[in-house]
């Protein structure tokens, strides 16, 4: 008991160590944002600012809005589309096992691995003879078709948790797979499309490779800009840092508001991979 | 008769997504493995056959070998470094401490953001520049009178340079282990613990004997997960230091080749590497896992 007593603030010490660790950053970005030019010194960044003021990120907003608006519109329609994919799949490959069904599944599953460096020659060869190179609906075309292993994986086991018998009843009433899935089992999605829009937000949000070799600069979602931003000789680091953390926080809001169905995205990929 | 139209059905409805991965998994990889075959170098397409002479220079080539010996420094490090500190977290919180799930969120939000906004954070906190122009980590050692920590960070001299873009991915993916332990840990039985309690083993012990042992297959899936993140690595090391030939890794190497200089064949070459390393890791985790999933 003694030793639990002296044990227990020491564990609370080495936590508290470690959550500085991981907080550092988003310090720095922080009280760097919010100092005004005048007081913006690299010598100086450890210091708190005299007072709240956005110079920093006006001018980041500024430089990455047209980017950020990008990344909208590239990031909403194909997680939604890449759900909506993801569901159907998942559901045949749940309840409709099809022979041969798993190997296929296998197959698709590998999908989610490959580095995407052995597909990349192909794909912009592919993506400039169907004219959508340079623009976003190409690369949200790309997102979907390389989010459907993920998106049917996380589906697949979400279905897999709901009873067999749901179907088995829904076709006594008459039900064929279609109705099945649209009165029976749509309506129990919600978990499942709540964990899959998140991990595709997510991802597609923060994705680099795909989108700096497909679109050009005017289509550049908000990581390529950024990346951009932080390689120019021209742009000062506080509105590096700025932009930063412009362009973490629609994911880092929908982690703060819905980190339990991210974390269980997180864990599909790994646990029942 | 209704069955066999509704099956037909139900291959229809997923018969789309395989054709896509098909041809935009298998059929593009096909279709790099022939470009790494090829002679095509320049903006035109030239499917000369050359054989495997294209990975026969890559083997010779300085810059690979530059890049195999700073994925393997990088891979080691990081995974060895995940593994651990994710456990170390995963037992601190599971300790039933108050703020348990605070601490929790606070390690793993990392993991929402992208490499990119890692790599630009992390950039000016490994500022490598010295004396009066001391910045980021350097100079809050200097403040902290730590000036032994002080470093030159990933501007090392090779092949060190790349150990310490380890730190911001650790600080990336850490929390990522940390909560596949933490599943893992709180899955194992109270009652095993307990009973371990009562024969009159400790703390420590009980980890040691019993958690630690029912934690390999969790280590096996973050080894896989994080070790095919590691060998593709790729915007973190860009947005750090862009294209700096010391923390050159073959993703980095395939894109330049291809859309810098142009050099087809060669970049294919890389991709078709890269694609076996990530397989020799994935492949008989998925047909391991694949089969006993049909056994149950």
């Amino acid at each position: 008991m003694t030793l639990r007593r002296l044990v227990r603030p020491l564990l609370y010490l080495l936590l508290l160590l470690l959550a500085v660790f991981y907080l550092l950053p988003v310090y720095v970005l922080l009280v760097t944002g919010l100092k005004s030019f005048a007081e913006v010194n690299l010598q100086t960044m450890w210091n708190l600012p005299s007072g709240l003021h956005l110079d920093n990120f006006r001018e980041a907003f500024d430089k990455l809005w047209p980017h950020l608006k990008n990344s909208l519109l590239l990031t909403l329609p194909a997680a939604g589309l890449s759900a909506a994919l993801g569901s159907l799949n998942g559901y045949v490959f749940s309840k409709w096992r099809f022979p041969g069904a798993d190997r296929i599944f296998g197959l698709i599953l590998f999908g989610m691995f490959i580095p995407y460096q052995s597909i990349l020659i192909p794909l912009v060869q592919f993506i400039n003879s169907i004219g959508l190179y340079g623009g976003l609906p190409g690369l949200i075309l790309v997102h979907i078709i390389y989010g459907i292993p993920i998106t049917t994986l996380i589906f697949r086991n979400y279905y897999a948790t709901l009873p067999t018998e749901i179907v088995e009843a829904g076709r006594i009433d008459g039900a064929g797979l279609l109705g099945i899935y649209r009165w029976l089992l749509f309506p129990l999605s919600l978990p499942g499309f709540v964990v899959v829009l998140i991990w595709q937000f997510t991802s597609i949000w923060n994705e680099f490779l795909f989108a700096i070799i497909l679109t050009n600069p005017s289509h550049w979602p908000v990581t390529v800009a950024l990346n951009n931003l932080a390689g120019s000789q021209i742009v000062e680091w506080n509105v590096q840092m700025a932009g930063a953390l412009l362009a973490a926080l629609p994911t880092l809001v929908v982690y703060v508001v819905l980190g339990r169905y991210f974390l269980r995205g997180l864990m599909a990929g790994a646990l029942k991979g | 008769m209704r069955r066999t139209r509704e099956r037909l059905l139900a291959v229809a409805l997923v018969s789309p997504s395989i054709l896509a991965i098909a041809i935009f998994v298998y059929g593009f990889i096909g279709w790099s493995a022939r470009v790494s075959l090829s002679a095509w170098q320049g903006l035109l397409p030239n499917y000369a056959w050359v054989g495997l002479a294209n990975y026969a220079q890559l083997l010779r080539d300085r810059r690979f070998q530059i890049d195999m010996r700073n994925t393997a420094i990088f891979t080691g490090l990081f995974l060895a470094a995940c593994l651990l500190l994710g456990l170390l977290l995963a037992i601190l919180l599971d300790q039933r401490l108050k703020g348990e799930g605070l601490f929790r969120s606070v390690f793993l939000f990392p993991m929402a953001i992208s490499f990119i906004v890692t790599g630009v954070a992390w950039r000016w906190l490994m500022n490598p520049a010295t004396g009066t122009r001391l910045s980021g980590l350097n100079l809050l050692f200097h403040n902290l009178g730590l000036d032994g920590l002080v470093s030159a960070w990933h501007t090392t001299p090779p092949p060190w340079g790349i150990a310490f873009i380890v730190l911001p991915a650790v600080w990336q993916m850490s929390g990522f282990t940390m909560a596949l332990y933490l599943a893992g840990i709180r899955g194992i039985s109270d009652e095993l613990r307990e009973a371990a309690r009562v024969d009159g083993a400790n703390e420590l012990q009980i980890y040691r004997h019993i958690v630690l042992p029912q934690l390999q297959p969790v280590t096996l899936s973050a080894v896989i997960v994080l070790g095919h993140i590691s060998l593709k690595i790729f915007d973190l090391i860009v947005a750090i230091s862009g294209k700096d030939i010391r923390l050159d890794v073959p993703s980095i190497y395939m894109w330049t080749i291809t859309f810098d200089a142009n050099n087809f064949a060669r970049g294919a070459a890389i991709g078709i590497f890269m694609l076996v390393a990530v397989s020799l890791l994935i492949v008989p985790y998925l047909s391991f896992s694949g089969r006993t999933e049909e056994g149950t």
